[in-house]
């Protein structure tokens, strides 16, 4: 009886004591979690508020309902009769961010891995060499490597005037201003993040287990399939998000190497910002973008972990 | 198709191996292997090195850290090409093929098990990648966990069982395509002792039982004695003896063989005759012993009339202090270690002669430390040295 006792009083005790703990650990997290809401739940929310007002005459908001931001998402509505209409330029400006954000990650999948791979199998003590050299981009502003990138691939630039010396081509060759030209340059830009993260899982990757693939009969080809792969899916999984992701939101690139013409969705919602004067449409458009990411990486997270499990 | 490929490669060259045996009981043979690591400083890891490994026998290499045995194994595994030399797998060169494409599967000292896949994935790899059908590779598979005894844990994941599983599943894996010759490289390190002495055994019963030639790799002379037909002994990138145990343990040839297995008492001694396979040498106390030679023998003359010898301590006993003793020494300590006693005695001349006399039951320690004992050496217990 009495050890009975003694029992429940020592379980309250050590449940008094975790109690404390939780809340201490509330009150520790609580200046973090304050600069979180107001950088980034608070814009956020004003996001969402905004999208559901109306345009005011020179930018801004009036504050009366509306929900003519949410349906331009989608819609127009006809100037002459009123009907609406699916808006086509809309959806293939979604369209064509979404597919020049697809085969960013690609490509840069396709150069990153190759790239990880040498860094992580270089000795210890040049791999920071290797690392530093990757990011030296990164020092540089964004506008002025995306420049370079355009005096790279313009008419009259070193591609163009490179091959009409030794006589390849007759005229330049039109890469400026197009989809391709926005691929480039992103490209260019977020393969280091792409790089970083693979190289990251790599670098605890056992390189013995090669060893033990060739020892049983695996080719290069096998072992890779079979054994790197799997293991530094993780470092893909993470460098495909971080490339994907802001490659949906560019401004910079596509604003420089795509003209006016080839709008991505970064583009269009800053239109919205500034000349269209239609900040409610923006608002929307910048929720529907990050609907879209969300959408996309659930899909995305999903499928890989499936495919895990089938190997595992 | 492995194994096509390798005939043609070998049929040109196996009538330049010239083998002292018939070449079918040959399974490895390092001929002039040398391996050279280029780097800042170039690194000599093994140095004209030739043995010879028979079919269907447990041979070690055993060393020091850095004697080159685990060279001589990644050159057998195709891990490393020699920089000279060439090793043939039952009369085929296969110096330069890379690894998957020789028949000789390796059990690694990190184990380095797919921490992706299941126990029985993980065993079933090598067959997978032979291509060969499911069926076959799942009743070997079944076939190679009853072997190791760990049927029970055929789905589990590598991370989730331990070391010593670890470790036998890490040894179905590599016997599963059924190799002809298995490489073990210090398989058993990481293991605790009890486990590792269990594991000694059954390494031997696996060798028994599947056939297939085992090359070990280890720096514990005990192992090595244990479970070997035969030992080579490295050291410094050369194989300095190559026996059975039961040779390199009472015939060492050379100081650093004596020295490297068990322990042993060094001496110095006059020449006195040489014979066929046996000498008469003078010990420093004016007796002279009859001494075995080492194989190969020794000549007199880069000998200069001093040879060193050894005598392991149990062969050696300690008696009364007499004028006919073969040596004698004042005992200078008495360490008691459970199974044995061990007697250090001096010299004359300064040297520490170690006698080890295992113990009896309720033995009552009669020596006592600082008089004077007598040595007696048994028949056949001196060993001659070759350097």
């Amino acid at each position: 009886m009495s050890t009975d006792s003694h029992l429940i009083q020592a379980s309250t005790s050590a449940e008094t004591a975790q109690q404390n703990e939780t809340r201490r650990h509330i009150l520790l997290t609580t200046p973090a979690l304050i600069v979180l809401f107001c950088a980034a739940s608070g814009p956020l929310l004003i996001m969402a508020v905004y999208s559901f007002l109306s345009p005011g005459d020179y930018g801004g908001v009036q504050w009366s309902f509306s929900t003519d931001g949410w349906f331009g998402v989608f819609m127009q509505r006809d100037i002459f009769d009123d009907t609406l209409t699916i808006a086509d330029a809309h959806v293939s400006i979604l369209w064509r961010s979404v597919k020049l954000s697809l085969m960013t990650t690609i490509v840069c999948l396709i150069f990153g891995l190759p790239t990880a791979y040498f860094i992580a199998t270089r000795p210890a003590s040049s791999r920071n060499l290797w690392l530093f050299m990757v990011t030296i981009p990164f020092w540089t502003n964004l506008l002025i490597r995306t420049f370079a990138v355009m005096e790279l691939i313009r008419n009259q630039g070193v591609i163009n005037t490179a091959l009409k010396s030794i006589g390849a081509i007759e005229e330049p060759i039109q890469i400026m201003f197009t989809d391709f030209a926005i691929m480039i340059g992103m490209t260019y830009v977020y393969l280091p993040l792409m790089v970083l993260p693979i190289y990251a899982s790599m670098e605890k990757f056992d390189f013995r287990l090669v060893e033990a693939g060739y020892d049983l009969y695996a080719s290069r080809w096998n072992v890779l399939k079979r054994i790197i792969l799997p293991l530094v899916k993780p470092g893909i999984v993470a460098g495909s998000i971080l490339v994907f992701i802001p490659s949906l939101g560019a401004y910079v690139t596509p604003r420089i190497l795509g003209g006016g013409k080839n709008l991505m969705l970064g583009n269009f919602i800053a239109l919205q910002f500034g000349q269209g004067r239609n900040w409610p449409l923006g608002a929307a458009l910048s929720i529907t973008l990050l609907v879209i990411v969300m959408v996309a990486l659930l899909f995305y997270v999903r499928g890989v972990g499936k495919s895990g499990n089938a190997h595992g | 198709m492995v194994s096509s490929v390798k005939s043609s490669a070998g049929a040109g060259k196996s009538k330049t191996t010239k083998t002292k045996s018939s070449p079918q009981e040959i399974a490895i043979d390092a001929l002039h292997v040398t391996k050279i690591y280029r780097g800042d400083t170039d690194v000599l890891a093994l140095d004209d090195v030739s043995v010879q490994i028979r079919k269907n026998e447990f041979f070690t290499l055993l060393g020091p850290s850095g004697c080159g045995k685990t060279t001589l194994l990644r050159l057998i595994a195709g891990f490393e090409h020699p920089t000279a030399g060439m090793i043939t797998l039952e009369g085929e060169d296969i110096s330069l093929l890379p690894p998957y494409q020789r028949p000789v599967n390796t059990v690694f000292q990190s184990y380095a098990l797919f921490p992706h896949m299941s126990v029985a994935e993980n065993i079933g790899f090598g067959l997978e990648m032979l291509g060969k059908p499911k069926s076959e590779i799942d009743r070997t598979v079944d076939n190679m966990l009853e072997l190791v005894k760990m049927t029970e844990l055929k789905n589990r994941q590598t991370s989730q069982i331990s070391g010593g599983q670890q470790q036998r599943v890490a040894l179905a894996r590599a016997l599963a395509p059924r190799p002809k010759v298995l490489l073990l490289d210090e398989p058993l390190s990481a293991l605790d002792l009890k486990l590792r002495k269990q594991m000694q055994i059954e390494l031997k019963r696996l060798q028994h039982e599947t056939g297939i030639t085992f090359v070990f790799v280890t720096h514990d002379q005990e192992e090595a004695l244990t479970m070997s037909d035969r030992v080579a002994v490295m050291s410094e990138g050369n194989i300095l003896q190559v026996g059975p145990p039961r040779e390199i343990y009472d015939h060492p040839a050379e100081r650093f063989v004596a020295n490297f297995i068990g322990d042993t008492n060094f001496i110095t001694a006059g020449l006195v005759s040489i014979g066929k396979s046996s000498a008469k040498v003078k010990l420093p106390s004016g007796k002279t012993v009859a001494a075995a030679l080492p194989q190969g023998g020794i000549s007199k003359s880069d000998a200069k009339g001093k040879v060193t010898v050894v005598i392991r301590p149990e062969h050696a006993r300690i008696g009364k202090a007499a004028s006919n003793s073969t040596l004698s020494g004042t005992l200078q300590n008495i360490v008691y270690i459970g199974t044995d006693t061990h007697y250090h005695l001096e010299l004359p001349k300064g040297d520490i002669f170690i006698i080890r006399s295992q113990n009896q039951r309720d033995f009552e320690e009669s020596h006592r430390v600082g008089k004077k004992y007598g040595i007696e050496i048994g028949p056949g217990a001196v060993q001659v040295l070759r350097d």
